[in-house]
């Protein structure tokens, strides 16, 4: 029997969910070897009986909580999608205010009180709520990564996540190191798996895949040093895509995200 | 006709948002009728506070996976405007391509994959592979991936683009790419026209439907406006001032939304490619008028159903522009520029360009060290929700005799001729009849 599979979306730009549809002719190869039961945004069909569930975007109310915990229940696998859903993504940068002070700064003095629409919390990633399964990570989500993680799946193999830095596919590509051109990448502690297509392309790597579980603190020490850079200005450019992941009391360590790695 | 209706359908598909359509029938009168936008607010103005200004760009990128083209191009518009960042003809040659890269992207995923079922009276477009007219999927499938493959080109990915930087472009295609691409689009126009032929000959078409709007848009004496123009609206004409656009438009904010609102001369307005089209028309390509021709649509026409094929004739004229644009690029060769420099200094700017959706505005405050201060993003779904809400108090009265399934799929297919905004506005559209 082939498994059943369930899209769904909470706050993200739906970016993850496009490249599905981006993969053209090829998503007839994959109904080939999956059900899929509910992807609202191209069907209308739904069921509620699924085995893996596709979760894109992060997570912001106790509403939405609500809704991904059922999903949970359902499933026998959660893969979350995307970046917005497996560390929270550029929603998590406004975390570092106050919900309060985030919801004036948008909506001036309108009165957002009992307006279920507006009762929002810190932004959580969805690991933050219910347990997940697996990550396929990015911003948006590698095609290629998708269609491996799915098949994997699909075969009861385990998908293989990278977990070495960026600069290993960007050496791969032959590509100047972004540092000798001046720019500022984070390449050297974000998890490879996009073909280190930021850095192939002229733009420096914004970590969009998370930081390694065990960065080479030393080695970035050096990078910062040779070129002249501040650890500051490295924390500013990790809160584009990883706030809260700086330990604020240890300095240079970076704080866990999973307990599994 | 006394009659209560007393529906709820959940997880109405195939429109990209959080939303819900709630209608209150009792006795034939409607007690309650309202377009409401559920979706968790991402505060993304409030982001940008103290971020800098060569960031910017890629944070604004990830409000919307359809049209992060638009939010970069209007994001460098509004950071090179405060910063008077001069660009050079290539690099705005190459910025008109990638808009109408992903107008014909955005376009086609929406009249082909989401509009085109209801018109089949199918539940998604998957049934069609196996079905007779399988040949009209894989045209919308050649023409889906004739998009993507330009957006690829040009910003070295399709969805949220990387090569796009201010003041210019941090790589450029090939001319051996751009030969490829041009013989490519050449063949995706043959393409576009069979499949306007088979949705006039094959479908019985759009609901006919009329209510008289404002339809506001960009508009230029050069060409059919993307990129770059003035604000113009049907009702009151250019407006120049261009920075000063709040005092056109005015957002304001309604309980039942977490999307702000909008209004100019009326109670609501319509942006996007039906506006365009009424404002534009006679800059349209050959291609587009002859799309526009097939299915008589004609400026100034108020039926928002037609917006469908305002895309697709928007989608015919994308390609032949793109390909003069091309040509442009080879009569002048392509150099490989530095993108243009720019001293860092207090200032604000505003960059307004057409996106799928319509008039896309960004507005910047950056202090000396060129760190943004205050941020403000003018959304085209937004822009809309007020005159969808309207057409429905005007289209629920018409319909009301109908079977209840049938007015279902009316305000269904309506709120789809939007072509609401995936996150820009909506998550998912749950029309309640209550």
């Amino acid at each position: 029997m082939k498994p059943k599979v369930a899209f769904f979306d909470f706050s993200s730009c739906e970016g993850c969910q496009l490249q599905i549809a981006n993969l053209e002719e090829e998503i007839l190869d994959l109904i080939e070897i999956v059900d899929v039961v509910s992807f609202r945004e191209v069907m209308k069909e739904h069921s509620d009986e699924y085995d893996i569930a596709v979760v894109e975007g992060s997570i912001m109310r106790p509403m939405d909580e609500h809704r991904l915990r059922k999903i949970r229940s359902r499933c026998k696998t959660l893969v979350a999608l995307g970046a917005c859903a497996t560390i929270g993504g550029v929603n998590k940068i406004r975390n570092q205010w106050p919900v309060e002070e985030v919801k004036k700064e948008v909506y001036n003095d309108a009165d957002l009180k009992d307006n279920k629409f507006f009762n929002v919390s810190q932004t959580k990633a969805v690991n933050e709520v219910v347990p997940v399964d697996y990550y396929i990570h990015g911003c948006p989500i590698n095609r290629d990564e998708f269609k491996r993680v799915i098949t994997s799946l699909a075969l009861g193999k385990e998908p293989v996540i990278p977990n070495y830095p960026v600069c290993v596919e960007c050496k791969k590509n032959e590509n100047v190191c972004l540092f000798e051109l001046g720019k500022f990448c984070l390449g050297p502690i974000t998890r490879a798996g996009c073909g280190a297509i930021c850095p192939s392309n002229g733009g420096a790597c914004d970590g969009c895949r998370g930081i390694l579980s065990k960065p080479d603190v030393e080695c970035v020490m050096d990078l910062l040093k040779r070129y002249d850079l501040t650890y500051e200005e490295m924390k500013s450019r990790c809160v584009l895509y990883n706030t809260g992941v700086f330990n604020p009391k240890d300095g240079m360590t970076f704080v866990r995200r999973r307990k599994n790695e | 006709m006394s009659k209560n209706i007393d529906i709820n359908v959940h997880h109405v598909t195939r429109v990209e948002g959080h939303g819900n359509i709630v209608l209150d029938l009792k006795k034939g009168k409607i007690k309650k009728l309202e377009w409401q936008i559920s979706e968790a607010p991402r505060f993304f103005e409030a982001m940008l506070c103290g971020r800098k200004h060569d960031e910017l760009r890629s944070i604004t990128s990830r409000i919307c996976g359809i049209c992060s083209i638009g939010h970069s191009l209007a994001s460098l518009k509004a950071t090179e405007d405060a910063l008077n960042v001069e660009i050079s003809e290539q690099t705005n040659i190459l910025r008109r391509l990638a808009i109408n890269a992903e107008n014909m992207q955005s376009h086609i995923l929406h009249v082909g994959y989401l509009a085109f079922p209801d018109l089949l009276k199918l539940g998604s477009v998957f049934p069609l592979a196996n079905s007779k007219n399988k040949d009209a999927l894989l045209k919308v499938v050649k023409l889906h991936r004739l998009a993507n493959f330009m957006s690829d080109l040009v910003c070295g990915r399709t969805t949220h683009p990387i090569r796009l930087i201010l003041g210019g472009f941090t790589m450029i295609p090939t001319k051996k790419q751009l030969l490829e691409l041009k013989k490519e689009l050449k063949s995706g126009l043959e393409t576009t026209l069979e499949l306007a032929q088979f949705i006039k000959n094959k479908t019985d078409g759009f609901p006919d439907f009329k209510r008289e709007t404002e339809y506001i848009g960009l508009s230029s004496k050069k060409e059919y406006a993307f990129y770059d123009g003035d604000i113009n609206s049907t009702d009151t004409g250019i407006f120049k001032d261009y920075k000063n656009y709040n005092k056109f438009i005015n957002e304001y904010f309604v309980p039942q939304s977490t999307a702000l609102h909008a209004k100019h001369s009326r109670e609501s307005y319509m942006v996007g490619a039906l506006a365009r089209f009424n404002l534009n028309s006679k800059q349209l390509s050959n291609a587009g008028k002859e799309v526009a021709n097939l299915f008589n649509l004609r400026a100034i026409n108020y039926n928002p159903f037609m917006n469908n094929i305002a895309q697709l004739a928007e989608y015919a004229h994308n390609i032949e522009n793109s390909l003069e644009l091309i040509d442009r690029l080879f009569d002048n060769k392509i150099k490989d520029e530095k993108s243009g420099d720019f001293k860092i200094k207090e200032g604000r700017g505003v960059g307004i360009c057409e996106v799928p959706r319509g008039m896309l505005i960004h507005d910047y405050t950056l202090n000396s060290k060129g760190r943004c201060t205050k941020a403000n993003c003018v959304i085209p779904t937004n822009q809309n929700h007020a005159n969808i809400q309207k057409d429905m108090e005007k289209l629920v009265p018409e319909i009301i005799d109908n079977p209840k399934k049938d007015i279902e799929l009316n305000l269904e297919m309506l709120v789809r001729a939007y072509d609401p905004c995936i996150s820009c506005s909506t998550h998912y559209l749950d029309v309640k009849f209550v």
